[in-house]
């Protein structure tokens, strides 16, 4: 894995802990990995979780995923009603 | 909701550039500040969409670009040493130091291995008993929770075998630095919202007041970097100065809390040295006194470094936004992928490698 700063989405699917630290497996798209889950101590199974190098560093929050969406919904609406 | 495929829709993403368009009325020049997001804009072709006087300049952050030769030149020395096993992460194999680059060490027998992550190097030091395992901690805010782990990890575990080559950076310091220069041409920045999930974007809003520039935390996605580049656009033409937040759903106002704590815990603030920029101060981390034993520097002892850089090679000014790849004579003839004459040319963040995988070569 080369790529320090950029990171897709991927999905908790497991959580157990391991040498004293809270880990668990990221289903990104078929792709199973194991990564630490230390800094989102909150995290649920189905979860989506950002990845940094191993680590789970923020809980995708799918309200406010949806809300910047709707946003741009709204210019493309006030576009087409010009 | 799969979080991807929607931030790629094109549909939504021309409606952007449209708004984009639609709002700007005279030249701006917009830093994104993270190399993620310029191979997130070469690789989408978003540069080419955006309206003629609107200019994306590509910023420092880079980690593996930013790395200094020193360091470098300190990790081949190291590696070189035997009964040692060097890790790292993958990208920073390639990178030229003074003589050759970790690849070309560990092609003279040198046990050179890529970690995903730092407990992967844990692991290799616990598996290897009578070896010392060193690993390169480098980057920004984004591996800090995860290299400050494995110091952790380690004083848990009781290895004595272990040990970090630490070179870390930080973004806010290098935004003063830019903006301080007399040189300076960045009007507007999008912050790089993996460094935001771990810090927040409470750091940015003394940067935004003090040079009266607007700051908008942005995604990778074309879309994420889109609704960026709009939302800055706007506060440009407003004459505003703001710092926003257009990657909600991953960042928040005061970032990953247990993540900052380890930070804190482990690294203390230090000048660093930028490869081709120079030092800012406070720019960096380093581990604190109390975590010296596991300081590889210390531990083997290479201290007396004096780097040579390639003379042909503009990397610092590229870094700072003062130049684009193209403007380098070397660009695609002597400095390539293969052949790199400098670190942006070498990771998957770098500007220039990002222009010459996507084809703006001239």
């Amino acid at each position: 894995m080369k790529i320090m700063c950029l990171a897709v989405p991927g999905k908790i699917t497991e959580i157990y802990e391991a040498n004293g630290l809270l880990m668990g497996k990221i289903d990104f798209g078929g792709v199973t990995r194991e990564v630490c889950l230390a800094y989102v101590p909150d995290a649920k199974l189905g979860d989506y979780t950002i990845i940094h190098v191993g680590f789970a560093l923020n809980l995708i929050d799918e309200k406010e995923a949806l809300e910047t969406l709707a946003l741009i919904d709204e210019i493309d609406n006030l576009g087409s009603d010009e | 909701m799969k979080y991807i495929s929607e931030y790629r829709d094109a549909r939504l993403v021309r409606v952007v550039i449209e708004e984009i368009t639609h709002t700007v009325t005279r030249p701006w020049v917009i830093m994104e500040i993270c190399g993620g997001q310029t191979h997130s804009i070469m690789k989408y072709g978003l540069d080419q969409l955006l309206p003629i006087g609107l200019e994306l300049v590509h910023g420092p952050g880079c980690p593996v670009c930013v790395t200094s030769l020193e360091m470098i030149d300190k990790s081949l020395a190291i590696a070189a040493k035997p009964d040692i096993i060097f890790t790292s992460y993958g990208d920073m194999l390639r990178v030229p130091g003074s003589t050759g680059d970790l690849f070309s060490i560990r092609a003279s027998g040198a046990d050179v291995r890529v970690v995903y992550s730092s407990l992967d190097a844990i692991k290799i030091a616990q598996d290897n008993p009578q070896k010392q395992v060193v690993f390169f901690a480098i980057g920004f805010e984004t591996t800090a929770p995860a290299n400050a782990m494995s110091v952790m990890q380690a004083q848990k575990l009781g290895l004595k075998n272990f040990s970090l080559l630490v070179s870390h950076v930080r973004v806010p310091p290098a935004m003063h630095a830019i903006l301080g220069s007399p040189q300076n041409r960045v009007q507007g920045f999008l912050a790089a919202g993996h460094v935001c999930s771990v810090m927040g974007f409470w750091e940015y809003e003394p940067i935004a007041e003090k040079y009266q520039v607007p700051v908008v935390v942005t995604g990778f996605e074309p879309l994420d970097i889109s609704q960026g580049i709009l939302q800055v656009v706007r506060l440009l033409e407003r004459g505003t100065h703001q710092v926003q937040n257009a990657y909600s759903r991953v960042v928040s106002f005061e970032g990953n809390q247990p993540a900052q704590k380890m930070i804190n815990l482990v690294f203390e603030e230090c000048d660093q040295k930028w490869r081709g920029i120079g030092v800012i101060p406070s720019s960096g981390w380093r581990l604190k006194p109390e975590f010296q034993f596991f300081d590889a520097a210390e531990r083997f002892q290479v201290q007396n470094i004096s780097p040579v850089e390639s003379p042909l090679c503009i990397a610092g000014k590229i870094l700072q936004g003062l130049n684009k790849p193209i403007q380098c004579p070397a660009f695609a003839s002597q400095c390539t992928p293969e052949h790199p004459l400098g670190a942006t040319m070498v990771s998957s963040e770098g500007a220039c490698a990002a222009y010459y995988r996507y084809g703006r070569t001239s």
